[in-house]
């Protein structure tokens, strides 16, 4: 699998994304700077955590309209998938390829520690290796990770299956304790219409190696590794 | 207009009144005008009392300093850089400092936290480092002081913020709580960076003719005398001060730092220095000095943010995110397009010289013209009178009043603030980004992997103002030895500290009494732990209306893990698991937290450190954790032995079935003593023996406490404490207080 990676001028998680990517894939992914405005042939682009442009206004909004993201809409357009970690995330809703926006944490702090995941479906390139309903652990790290969309743009989300991870509790349960930041539906990631974007708040680039303790993150690059060779 | 006749006529405006409000003495002028051989123009004035500040100048602690202990075969780089730099092995090198940002702190503690972030990691990346961990002591107020939530809130904000977006995870520390903060929070901020040990950037100027480059952020009006108000008392007035506190741009110094790096490795640099303190003067000054050259500069090609700004205040601006370069000549281009590609301000505002001075010209008016050496060395060094602080009587066990029961202190105990959870705190810090927190915050020493190694490098930031007060010698000993102990808990070879002098102020007899007491207790512990100073700061004038911190000299030590598999934590792992204490027990409980918390006053010596002990024990459990002979270590500190039990079994989730304290010492002192040089440590039982056996030949005395399992710690003699209560207790008070009002 060839995967790229962008980087804006304030990407701070993008060797830890292309770290483990490579122990998935055995391949180095591309790093693309975030002026160019060319990608290399990809099956993968990854858009890694961070401040993209130090996000002093609404995270994201700034790097959704860098000329890397022109070409990163049009892949992703064509069926090319995309990861939106963290930031990633943030900048894909600001693109307009995931719905809904990410509001500063309910607490008002930002928040780092592992929270559990309910994984909401196992059938897209990235959830192949995990089960359905499967409890994994990831690190979060952000100050705006509240996911808020509109109750008819959840509603569609729900209809359609595309909610990929749950904030929940060590027995999958989907409780208010579990959300460690007042999204709504304790929504940690989404899915495009096709499942081929998804953008999570959560790090699984965190925990994909057994020195840092946990593996559950290292078995999405496996998934697309083996999906997308 | 020659700079003779502007500052003559500049100078029959400097009044006594002008000297006095930029912090030098009526005989400092004297001494400055004798340097410079006429009167000083404004600029001129600015200039020399910035580098004659005590801040810059370290005109009272430079005697004292000398006696610290800086050179050891791991010792690359010892103090007089930007940061000390110590051997990793393998061509690495570990580049590290901690520094002090306590006046801005308490005046606007989120941009004063946030910049002393910003400062410490520029000092580290300008020598060609990589930042790869921060770390930060915070010593607050009394917890119903009403300034104290709102300074906690702001300072710990600023931290996360600004190393949050750097992207460097900020793996832990520690904070204190104590009235005698109230006026004066301290706020140490350390960071340690990862660089080759054969491409090392230092500050020295070499070479005539070379171009003087200006990166980073614009210059604005932020921070004029920031280091002026570093070398003051505060008073009722100080609220006043908040222009002179820098404001931060953390993205700005993401990019600043990833350029550097980009051109560092690159052969264009000659030397690179950050303005932090004093801004361009002092980051020109000290450049031109360390390489024995002049330099001028030329003001109209600094980078402004605002209109209209004067030489006075461009030289003495303490903008932030923003460094000094000296470029070998015909690398301009190559340099200009690293830095336009990241979008920084590039200028060539200068060049070196042989004159040996610093020439400043702004709109064709030379407005300083200094010889450096005056700026550099002629500032004046003080061997400030100073009075012994007067030792306590050493307090008997039986004249501490003992508890109703053991575990109920205990309770209490986790429960206070001073010994409480710190989560609130780090969970605002992002520890896991770089992906190599092998260890996290909550532990004896976080612990980050040397990036594509099985190395790990732990850190670790100790002291105890408690014991400081009641004896600065001792106390300092303690800080040393207590960072070291942490550093071998999680097995690693303790290499090098840096260090935070936080002091009252130096002309009073009995605070430079109390600085000299710390640095003779540092240099003991250092030198007899093979542990040398590389770096570090000085902190002086931490009073208000003449009532002092505690001496407060901050360890920052790091320690090396060859292999991080074999690496120790303070979790217990296993039911069945034997509980043992290595170390010997005296049962001193004077300045206890015990007495604190629970007595709610402190008396008495502070525990003794045999430094000798110190090494015997800590060499033993290194050994032992290597050898994998152990499942959990700790230290032993504040609270004594049964608080690192508690801590042990939070952290693991496993309960302890604990023997009875052996007599004839009353049960408390056993219990919440807190003798020096011991560890807790857990092994599975058929280890036990061997472990005897290692102690005994080491001459560490070895007792065992009991067996690991259950889900509460019982105590012969007592209903057992549920772990779900010492959890509560422990994790719920720092939340709570900054909850609610």
């Amino acid at each position: 699998m060839k995967a790229s990676v962008i980087v804006f001028p304030g990407s701070n998680c993008d060797r830890d994304a292309a770290v483990a990517l490579e122990a998935a894939t055995g391949q180095a992914p591309a790093m693309v700077w975030h002026g160019d405005s060319e990608i290399p042939a990809s099956d993968l682009i990854v858009l890694p955590g961070g401040f993209s442009y130090g996000d002093y206004l609404r995270s994201g909004a700034m790097a959704a309209h860098s000329p890397v993201m022109r070409e990163v809409v049009a892949r992703a357009r064509t069926g090319t998938p995309v990861l939106g970690i963290c930031n990633g995330f943030q900048i894909l809703t600001e693109a307009g390829l995931l719905p809904g926006v990410l509001m500063r944490n309910a607490t008002l702090k930002f928040v780092c520690r592992d929270v559990l995941l309910r994984v909401e479906r196992n059938d897209t390139a990235y959830t192949s290796r995990y089960a359905r309903g499967e409890v994994i652990r990831f690190p979060i790290a952000h100050k705006d990770g509240s996911y808020f969309a509109d109750d008819a743009t959840l509603d569609r989300l729900e209809g359609e299956g595309r909610v990929a991870f749950r904030y929940c509790n060590a027995t999958g349960e989907v409780t208010q304790a579990a959300n460690p930041n007042g999204s709504r539906h304790n929504i940690a990631g989404i899915y495009n219409e096709t499942g081929t974007v998804l953008g999570l708040m959560p790090h699984p680039e965190r925990l994909a190696d057994p020195a840092l303790g946990g593996t559950d993150g290292a078995n999405m690059f496996l998934s697309l590794a083996e999906t997308l060779h | 207009m020659n700079i003779a006749a502007h500052a003559a006529r500049a100078a029959e405006g400097i009044t006594p009144e002008i000297v006095a409000e930029h912090g030098l003495s009526a005989n400092e002028y004297k001494l400055l005008v004798a340097a410079l051989g006429r009167e000083p123009s404004l600029t001129e004035l600015g200039i020399f009392s910035v580098m004659w500040s005590e801040h810059c100048s370290y005109k009272s602690s430079k005697i004292w300093l000398k006696k610290l202990p800086t050179e050891g075969p791991q010792v690359i780089q010892g103090p007089g850089e930007n940061a000390g730099v110590v051997d990793l092995g393998d061509g690495q090198a570990a580049v590290f400092k901690m520094e002090s940002h306590n006046h801005p702190s308490y005046i606007e503690p989120y941009q004063g936290a946030a910049t002393g972030v910003g400062g410490i990691m520029r000092d580290v990346f300008t020598m060609g480092a990589r930042p790869i961990a921060n770390m930060n002591a915070l010593r607050f107020g009394a917890p119903d002081h009403p300034k104290t939530r709102h300074l906690v809130a702001g300072v710990v904000s600023g931290i996360g913020d600004y190393g949050n977006c750097m992207g460097v995870p900020t793996v832990g520390g520690e904070t204190n709580f104590d009235p005698r903060y109230n006026d004066n929070i301290l706020v140490n901020a350390m960071c340690v960076g990862l660089a080759d040990a054969g491409r090392i950037f230092k500050a020295a100027a070499k070479g005539i003719g070379h171009p003087v480059v200006y990166v980073g952020s614009k210059t604005g009006r932020d921070g004029i005398h920031g280091a002026t108000m570093a070398s003051a008392e505060f008073d009722d007035a100080s609220e006043e001060k908040r222009p002179t506190v820098q404001v931060g741009d953390p993205f700005t110094e993401k990019l600043l730092l990833e350029a550097c790096l980009e051109l560092m490795a690159e052969d264009a640099i000659v030397a690179i220095q950050d303005m932090g303190a004093a801004g361009l003067t002092s980051s020109s000054v000290e450049m031109a000095d360390k390489g024995g050259v002049g330099i001028e500069l030329e003001l109209d090609r600094v980078p402004t943010r605002e209109e209209g700004m004067t030489a006075y205040e461009m030289m003495l601006s303490e903008s932030q995110e923003r460094m000094l370069m000296i470029l070998k000549p015909g690398s301009e281009k190559a340099a200009e397009r690293v830095f336009r590609k990241w979008d920084l301000d590039f200028s060539i505002i200068g060049y070196t010289t042989d004159t040996g001075r610093l020439v400043v010209r702004h709109r064709g008016i030379v407005e300083a013209d200094i010889p450096l050496a005056s700026l550099a060395h002629a500032a004046p060094v003080y061997e400030r009178p100073w009075t012994k602080t007067e030792p306590q009587a050493t307090v008997a066990a039986e004249e501490v009043p003992a508890p109703n029961s053991q575990l109920g202190a205990l309770e209490r105990l986790v429960g206070s603030p001073h010994l409480s959870s710190r989560r609130w705190i780090w969970k605002q810090y992002d520890h896991m980004v770089m992906a190599d927190t092998v260890q996290r915050p909550g532990g004896d020493a976080a612990v980050v992997r040397v990036h594509g190694t099985g190395k790990g490098l732990a850190i670790s930031c100790d002291v105890t103002p408690r014991y400081c007060a009641a004896d600065p010698f001792e106390g300092a000993k303690q800080a040393v030895a207590e960072c070291w102990r942490n550093l071998t808990a999680v097995g690693a070879d303790p290499l090098a500290i840096t260090d935070c002098m936080n002091f009252g102020n130096p002309e009073r007899p009995e605070i430079m009494g109390e600085f000299a007491g710390a640095v003779e207790g540092m240099a003991a512990a250092c030198t007899a732990l093979s542990f040398p100073v590389v770096s570090g700061n000085v902190s002086l004038y931490n009073e208000t209306n003449g009532i002092a911190i505690p001496p407060t000299p901050a360890i920052g030590g790091i320690g090396l893990i060859p292999d991080i598999a074999t690496m120790a934590t303070l979790a217990l792992k296993r039911p069945g698991d034997v509980l043992m204490l290595l170390g010997a027990e005296a049962g001193h409980l004077g300045q206890s937290l015990y007495m604190q918390v629970m007595l709610n006053r402190s008396w008495g010596a502070p525990p003794p450190v045999d430094l000798e002990a110190e090494r015997r024990a800590g060499d033993l459990v290194r050994a032992l954790i290597r050898s994998g002979s152990l499942s959990a270590v700790h230290d032993v500190s504040d609270g004594g032995l049964l608080a690192a039990i508690a801590e042990m079994a939070l952290a693991g989730g496993h309960g302890v079935v604990l023997d009875a304290a052996p007599g004839p010492m009353p049960a408390h002192a056993i219990w919440f003593g807190e003798d020096q040089a011991r560890y807790v440590v857990a092994a599975r039982p058929d280890k036990a023996d061997a472990i005897h056996k290692a102690a005994a030949g080491a001459k560490v005395p070895l007792r065992l406490l009991g067996t690991i399992g259950g889900d509460a710690i019982r105590l012969d003699g007592e209903p057992p404490l549920p772990l779900a209560v010492v959890r509560a207790a422990h994790e719920d008070w720092l939340p709570r207080f900054m909850a609610h009002g």
